[in-house]
């Protein structure tokens, strides 16, 4: 009686949590139509701030469905059955987020209804172009990579396919990176060491959402993950942060390094009121020093604090995305060097940025998504890693 | 068998005119759509040269122009377009100070061009830059990439458009260096209101035209030369 009141329980929770994540979904889509029917008026973003919250939350999610796909990687390509046994949930997961963060990206759009447009004229010298081909690539590989691993008469595919998709993402994060690297004008970007630092943020990021999962998978059915397993990964996700901290470093440290990067150096770390705020105490505080303090302290390092690390890992990375996107276009042109400028226009001034409800809706519509085909995909497939701990040692 | 010939004298000269009377509105409209059959030369390279010293400080007759030939609203809030604007610049060093204005300098290599993942950002034969308003997704990746923030997004919807300046919510826009006015022979709106004649428009490719003989005798410099994007647009006195 116990336990069939508590699989009740269970179901109905579960679509309690569908049904609410399809809310979110409908209160995004009617942003959008908002967005469609009244303009970008009513977003925050303007002519100085073209790219606000939506762009936040889409390259976290593209960023994180890249990262995520290192734990199929360690096991498919480097053969660790550890990570073996989780390398079709991290393909789901990958999916998920995929499909929400090109959802808000596409969505954005001035134009959405024009999407055609977008498919059939190429413009190769352009990488936002390369990365509506990578993006799409992106979904079929992971999708004959789950198929070679469910479907047991193409098992021995498994690895290929693996290795395809270790390959593709890695370009495909690089393309991300290079979005930025490409703006020769603007101060914050157009440097070669953005695609990098987006490959090695994408592998702590993608960990941290697939903790956070697979313990919620784990809790749900009743299983304990196993020892050697969650030290292992506990383990690789402080790795991960580590060195996406020193590669956000080694950004900033090179920008201090010129002098005419100094100025914009100087609002991004000390005086650019919210930007500096959430880099010190989002990114650096809450995103990296109390995270790795719980993954590696002693008495720390258990399956919860892990998990309290994780989501603390995802709010210093929005906190980062906010301030590389947003302060990075608060701060004004460099149009006249050496020239104190003002203008209409908001020349030599910082640009005021406030997201507004439709867009903060419209990016948490694509979490959402996320939400759904993983809840979904989990619920019809078997997504739950099954693992042989005698393969482990 | 006189009558034979006749009726099919008479069925073949109506139908010509038939035809005709069918065809002549299409081939109308056709040459009315698509203009002068002449297209953008590349032998032409159109482009300004603005002479800060005649720019006056508080002038505002350039962007005015603009605005009314564009069927640009003139507002300057954070969402408005602004095509042409006027910017006051101080020397740091030394307080030198300056009027000119600043819109889309039309460059060789646009990094606009560039980015765009649909080529509707394009750059015509003759060197001007202009946005196909059909293909234009609204990514704003090319405001992204314009050094001179020369571009601005339509964020709501548009009245009263002039016609031969076709715009559309949800797009990008900027200065089309009054390419509707060139193509009849006339000169951009902004260069046409400057009482002071500081801004120079003309052929750079024509030595004998008035702006390249000046380039060859003034001083003039292009902004942000240091990323040799090649402007068409160049400042004398800056």
């Amino acid at each position: 009686m116990y336990i069939h009141s508590a699989v009740l329980f269970r179901n109905r929770l579960f679509y309690a949590l569908v049904a609410l994540a399809g809310i979110v979904v409908l209160a995004g889509l009617y942003s959008v139509h908002l967005m469609e029917e009244h303009g970008h008026i009513i977003t925050g973003m303007n002519n100085q701030i073209v790219w606000g919250i939506p762009h936040v939350f889409a390259i976290f999610l593209i960023v994180a469905a890249s990262g995520v796909l290192n734990v199929s990687s360690i096991g498919s390509v480097f053969n660790k059955h550890a990570y073996k046994a989780r390398a079709p949930l991290a393909g789901l997961l990958s999916i998920a987020m995929l499909g929400g963060g090109l959802t808000v990206l596409m969505l954005d759009l001035g134009r959405p209804d024009r999407l055609l447009v977008a498919a059939t004229n190429f413009n190769p010298t352009s990488v936002f172009a390369w990365n509506i081909v990578l993006y799409s690539g992106m979904f079929g590989a992971v999708a004959v990579y789950l198929w070679t691993m469910m479907e047991g008469r193409m098992k021995p595919w498994s690895k290929p396919a693996g290795f395809f998709v270790f390959i593709w993402r890695f370009i495909l994060t690089t393309g991300t990176g290079v979005i930025f690297s490409f703006l020769v004008a603007r101060q914050a970007y157009g440097t070669a060491i953005l695609p990098p630092m987006f490959i090695v943020i994408s592998f702590a990021w993608g960990l941290a959402v697939f903790h956070i999962v697979q313990s919620a998978i784990y809790a749900w059915t009743n299983k304990v993950l196993d020892d050697y397993v969650q030290k292992r990964m506990k383990n690789l996700l402080g790795v991960f942060v580590i060195a996406a901290l020193y590669f956000v470093v080694a950004y900033h440290l090179t920008n201090l390094y010129f002098a005419r990067q100094s100025d914009f150096e100087r609002f991004i770390l000390s005086d650019g009121g919210i930007y500096p705020m959430l880099l010190w105490a989002g990114y650096v505080l809450i995103g990296n020093v109390l995270p790795l303090a719980l993954i590696y302290l002693p008495g720390f390092g258990k399956s919860y604090h892990v998990n309290l690390a994780s989501v603390l890992i995802i709010l210093g990375g929005f906190s980062l995305l906010y301030v590389f996107i947003i302060g990075g276009q608060a701060f004004p042109l460099s149009i006249f060097p050496g020239f104190e400028v003002k203008s209409t226009f908001g020349d030599g001034a910082i640009s005021l940025y406030y997201p507004s409800a439709p867009e903060i809706l419209l990016g948490l519509g694509g979490v959402a998504v996320a939400f759904l085909i993983t809840a979904v995909g989990i619920r019809m497939l078997d997504f739950v890693p099954h693992e042989d701990t005698k393969k482990f040692h | 068998m006189i009558d034979n010939t006749l009726n099919r004298r008479q069925f073949l000269k109506s139908s010509v005119g038939v035809a005709a009377v069918a065809v002549a509105p299409g081939i109308l409209l056709y040459g009315m759509a698509n203009g002068s059959s002449e297209g953008a030369s590349a032998k032409v390279r159109w482009g300004m040269l603005i002479d800060t010293s005649h720019c006056a400080e508080g002038c505002n007759d350039c962007v005015t122009a603009c605005n009314k030939e564009n069927g640009l609203s003139g507002g300057v809030a954070a969402t408005d377009s602004q095509w042409i604007r006027k910017i006051e610049i101080k020397e740091i060093a030394g307080g030198r100070q300056l009027s000119l204005p600043m819109m889309c300098q039309h460059c060789e290599n646009p990094p606009c061009v560039d980015v765009c993942p649909t080529t509707a950002s394009f750059k015509r034969a003759d060197g001007i830059v202009l946005v196909d308003k059909h293909r234009c997704i609204g990514c704003r990746y090319c405001m992204m990439a314009c050094p001179y923030k020369a571009r601005s997004f339509v964020h709501e919807a548009l009245h009263d458009q002039n016609p031969d300046v076709p715009r559309g919510k949800g797009t990008v826009e900027s200065c089309t260096m009054c390419v509707h006015r060139v193509d009849q022979g006339l000169q951009p709106a902004c260069a046409d209101a400057c009482a002071n004649k500081a801004i120079l428009f003309g052929n750079l490719n024509d030595p004998d035209s008035e702006i390249a003989k000046k380039i060859r005798t003034v001083a003039s410099v292009q902004v942000r030369a240091d990323l040799r994007l090649n402007p068409g647009v160049r400042y004398q006195g800056l």
